[in-house]
């Protein structure tokens, strides 16, 4: 019969082997564990920055002789000729961000609005008073209709997400186009000397690119933007409302500054997405090598460049392209400095409030 | 009791998932193939059947394009290849051991439109050049009511469709434009993707074919099975005799029969002479190494053998054109000698 | 003998009397000086008419959100949906015209490279977030962060692209691996970001809390930071996956496609071309016969459906680990 003291040291020694005991001091095992995984955590997160290393390096070597032949002209350049080899992106350069600017635009406002609707739960409180005037608000089945139907609605908007490009490049050819054609081309006879309205919609054009590539980004805000919204403590929405605010001065005054961090971080990822986004655009911006601010004239973006001349590109003009792919990931760089820098700044404010 | 049964779910998914597909194909030969997407709806029709009759043998094709169908052939990641603008020169010097083009078969490129009114739209050379060019603007110009009197031709601009991306039907259009066309070689020339002076542009036939039948008063360039299939208008062309062809099997067949086949089998049909012929048709090359292995080289002669014989019946339901029998009899002579 | 001086009592300081002043009045009404039609919930009170009409916007707006996702559902039901049987999930791919036919290899092709996808940049991604979301500002962390972010404009062409030239040109063939792993490099940003994120608005409460337990960092990690943040994880992880799900350009120059089941003597075979739901779509939708381009709508609602399913499975899986 083992004494007191005896069990209880073969009591620590089986403790200290299971990794869960977090209630005493780390035994020597979990101390290894520990520094194991945090090893591994700064592979892991080097490995990104190797992977891009390695892209661009794999991108930049097969563009150099692009390089060699067009240098910086290649970024001012308007025609893209393969016949006489002129080539020149400038057109593709402006299509690019005024494209994913426009639609980072609206798939923001329509995303975050989005986001808001969800976290504050306007369905089910609407629900809960329906439910409420048949009084069947406590009932087994009935009761539990507002948290589903907001589970619902939660997942039609993520299953935006889940379209495939090719998809949504179909439906703006076959549905968006004729829709929106009479409408535009009315704008364009009343306002044609407006720059915004100053071609009329043969067909593709930025705007049905715009429309369904913020439709395609909205998802991605929606989802991010909600969980942050979600995530703020409810002490400062209770607080706030304590000290009298209506449901949207919380909404601006507390709960999106709270939650801007998060919010600017689903930004980001859409921006991304927007700015690579290769098929749908592909489909429907109507390749048009054209410097327009005009919304209904066809123009051109990058990825949707390297998406119709790869699969036919030969042997000279593939650097042509990894070149023009090296710009596009330039031009997410520079963004992305730009953005933290203004991230920075507000950040800054936020706080400060 | 719950990661309980959710590991046996998880454990039930990942047996059905591995057992769904179980086929009980014995030690079969595969052969990949990737290339145009031109030939591409016959040359699958050919392979599913091929397949379907000789258990061991299993043929894929890929449509990724001609240039990248070439790129992977040369890369050696496909069996074979298929390519509506042949092989160049120095890249058919870049495969070791040799390569083999076999024109397979052959379509016709129609000029489609969208004019309700006009069921029989006539175009003569200078015309559906200029309209290429974007000399000619609107459909009542004086050229095009030359060639059509008496047809209602509205006061409209010509909506000019093109492609947007790079693709041998391209390649073959602007070739034939700039055999007619001496402006048309100078200053817009013969490319997968040219720089077209005037144009929308859309992605692929089927985006050509949906601008179509979407924008009135248009007209672009497609092959015939996809004008066919949603029953565009096509337009009646001139050819080099002065007659005005309508694109039929029978008259790109005589187009083909004008072809003389080299022995490497590259043969162009950018202008053909004959009076009853169609102006633009093509072949259609698949590319085989010149050495295999045994097994996939006996599966490989049986595949094209069947194509020759058996599948050119096949050609034309789906809008293509049977090959002349001179080209089979050079196809076969060729792929006995691998 | 009374004295003549008054006794003046003695005068409150100011202090005092405000003070009485406020005790007589708390006595006597306590909500005095308090404006209450500020408070007043009516709409002719301006904050409460700014509050309801953006309410109403903003519902609205959501509405107009809802309708483009409608629309394109209503498009693959009608367009696709006669084709809806059984048949899909069992059958191989048809011929050109040739009637019925199906998309099972596709379906079974799409769930392995993703499955792989996901498999690879689950781990990488969400330990890079842990790694992120400690380290806070230091210049590998920055750097880190910054990649990943410029990685998110990838375009999808140039992952296919990438992963030709690395991993088919090696291997001397087209794969399934090598569709996955293209798939990986456009899933990885999104949930390396989206896991940064979860974790770092996990309350610093409960990392202090644990910590001061005595649990070393990597405890901290996998018993209270990753539950916490699980629901915000599977978000990411889910949206990488819709995405990966629909993606056609990648596939194209990796895994190419196939007509027959991925299966043969009986053993999955990972390295050979492979089909897929996206590519299918993107070939079937661009050919100019009715029964393929029927085909090319079910599959598009078939990959809706079965992303629906998978967003459903891991929020039932996030809502059992929250409950135990």
């Amino acid at each position: 019969m083992a004494s007191v003291p005896e069990k209880i040291r073969v009591r620590e020694e089986v403790a200290a082997w299971h990794p869960g005991q977090i209630w005493k001091p780390p035994s020597d095992v979990q101390r290894w564990i520990d520094l194991i995984f945090r090893r591994l955590c700064v592979a892991f997160a080097a490995i990104t920055i190797v992977l891009i290393v390695f892209l661009v390096l794999e991108i930049g070597v097969k563009a150099v002789p692009a390089f060699r032949d067009h240098g910086l002209a290649f970024l001012y350049g308007t025609t893209w000729d393969p016949n006489t080899h002129r080539y020149g992106i400038l057109p593709e350069i402006w299509g690019t961000l005024y494209t994913s600017l426009l639609a980072l635009f609206f798939g923001s406002a329509f995303g975050i609005a989005a986001a808001i609707f969800l976290s504050e739960g306007y369905l089910g409180e609407t629900v809960f008073k329906i439910l409420k005037v048949f009084n069947l608000h406590f009932h087994p089945f009935w009761g539990h209709l507002p948290e589903r139907l907001e589970a619902l609605l939660k997942n039609l908007i993520e299953l935006l997400a889940a379209v495939p490009s090719v998809v949504y490049g179909l439906w703006g050819l076959f549905v968006v186009i004729p829709l929106i054609r009479p409408g535009c081309n009315w704008l364009h006879a009343q306002f044609g000397r407006f720059p915004l309205f100053s071609t009329d919609l043969s067909g593709p054009g930025i705007l049905p690119a715009v429309f369904v590539l913020s439709i395609m980004i909205l998802p991605t805000i929606t989802a991010i933007s909600r969980d942050a919204l979600v995530s703020v403590p409810p002490k400062l929405r209770m607080a706030a409302y304590g000290l009298g605010a209506t449901r949207w001065e919380t909404i601006l005054g507390v709960l999106l500054p709270t939650a801007s961090r998060g919010i600017f971080g689903g930004v980001v990822l859409a921006f991304g997405r927007a700015l690579g986004e290769t098929m749908a655009l592909a489909m429907l911006v109507g390749n048009a090598n054209r410097l327009t601010v005009s919304l209904f004239s066809p123009a051109n973006t990058l990825a949707a460049l390297l998406a119709n001349s790869f699969p036919e590109a030969g042997a000279k003009e593939i650097p042509v392209l990894m070149y023009a792919a090296l710009v596009l990931l330039a031009i997410t760089f520079v963004v992305n400095i730009f953005g933290a820098i203004v991230l920075e700044r507000a950040a800054g404010k936020a706080e400060a409030r | 009791m719950n990661k309980k049964r959710n590991t046996v779910c998880l454990a039930l998914v990942i047996a059905a998932v591995s057992l769904v597909g179980c086929s009980s194909k014995g030690n079969s030969t595969k052969l990949q193939g990737a290339g145009a997407s031109f030939p591409a709806p016959l040359y699958q029709k050919w392979f599913k059947e091929y397949s379907a009759a000789h258990t061991n043998i299993q043929v894929d094709y890929q449509s990724v394009g001609s240039g990248t169908g070439v790129k992977s052939f040369m890369d050696k990641t496909v069996d074979f290849a298929a390519s509506d603008a042949a092989m160049k020169p120095e890249d058919m010097a870049k495969v070791e051991g040799g390569v083999q083009l076999l024109p397979m078969t052959a379509g016709s490129i129609v000029l489609a439109y969208n004019l309700p009114d006009v069921p029989n739209l006539r175009l003569s050379r200078e015309d559906y050049t200029g309209i290429f060019l974007g000399k000619i603007t609107k459909w009542n110009d004086p050229a095009i009511i030359k060639a059509n009197p008496g047809a209602k031709l509205p006061d409209q601009p010509i909506n000019v469709i093109v492609r947007a991306d790079g693709s041998g039907t391209t390649f073959v259009f602007t070739k034939h434009l700039a055999a007619i066309s001496p402006e048309f070689a100078k200053n817009v020339g013969v490319n997968t993707q040219p720089n077209w002076p005037v144009g929308t542009k859309s992605k692929g036939n089927e985006g050509i074919t949906a601008s179509l039948l979407t924008t009135p008063g248009s007209i672009g360039y497609i092959e015939y099975g996809y004008a066919h299939s949603q029953n565009l208008h096509i337009a009646t062309l001139e050819n080099k005799s002065g007659n005005y062809v309508a694109a039929t099997t029978d008259s790109a067949k005589a187009a083909l029969a004008s072809a003389e086949m080299p022995p490497d089998l590259i043969a162009w049909v950018s202008d053909p002479a004959a009076p009853d012929a169609y102006p633009i048709v093509t072949f259609t090359w698949m590319i085989l190494y010149k050495k295999y292995d045994k097994e996939k080289l006996d599966a490989l002669k049986g595949l094209v053998m069947y194509g020759l014989t058996d599948g050119q019946k096949e050609a034309e339901p789906l809008g293509y054109v049977p090959l002349p029998d001179v080209v089979v009899a050079k196809d076969k002579a060729a792929i006995e000698a691998l | 003998m009374s004295d003549d001086k008054p006794v003046t009592a003695k005068q409150p300081s100011h202090a005092e009397t405000l003070l009485r002043r406020a005790e007589e009045q708390a006595a006597k009404d306590p909500f005095a000086g308090v404006d209450f039609a500020e408070l007043e919930l009516s709409l002719y009170r301006p904050r409460t008419l700014f509050s309801i009409i953006l309410s109403w916007i903003v519902s609205g707006m959501t509405l107009l959100a809802l309708v483009p996702l409608f629309a394109v559902l209503w498009m693959l039901i009608w367009r696709g949906g006669q084709k809806l049987s059984l048949a899909l999930f069992t059958q191989l791919p048809p011929a050109p015209l040739e009637q019925g036919g199906g998309f099972g290899n596709a379906i079974l092709g799409t769930v392995i490279m993703v499955g792989i996808a996901t498999v690879i940049t689950v781990p990488l991604g969400v330990l890079t977030g842990v790694y992120l979301a400690q380290a806070g500002s230091t210049r590998l962390a920055a750097g880190v962060r910054f990649s990943a972010k410029v990685l998110t404009g990838f375009p999808s062409i140039l992952a296919g692209v990438f992963a030709y030239g690395a991993i088919v040109l090696a291997t001397g063939g087209y794969s399934s691996i090598a569709g996955g792993i293209a798939l990986s490099i456009l899933m990885l940003p999104t949930i390396i970001l989206t896991a940064e994120s979860a974790i770092a608005m996990v309350p610093a409460k409960m990392k202090e809390a644990s910590i001061g337990l005595g649990a070393t960092g990597t405890q901290t990690v996998w018993m209270v930071l990753l539950p916490t943040a699980m629901p915000g994880i599977l978000t990411g992880v889910m949206l990488a996956v819709a995405r990966a799900a629909g993606e056609t350009a990648p596939l194209l120059f990796t895994a190419l496609f196939s007509n027959y089941w991925l299966a043969s003597n009986g053993r999955v075979n990972l390295m050979q071309p492979t089909a897929s739901l996206a590519v299918l779509i993107y070939n079937f939708s661009g050919m100019p016969f009715k029964n393929q381009v029927e085909l090319a709508w079910a599959a598009a609602l078939v990959l809706v459906a079965l992303v629906l399913v998978t967003n459903l499975i891991g929020q039932s899986f996030s809502r059992q680990q929250v409950n135990q």
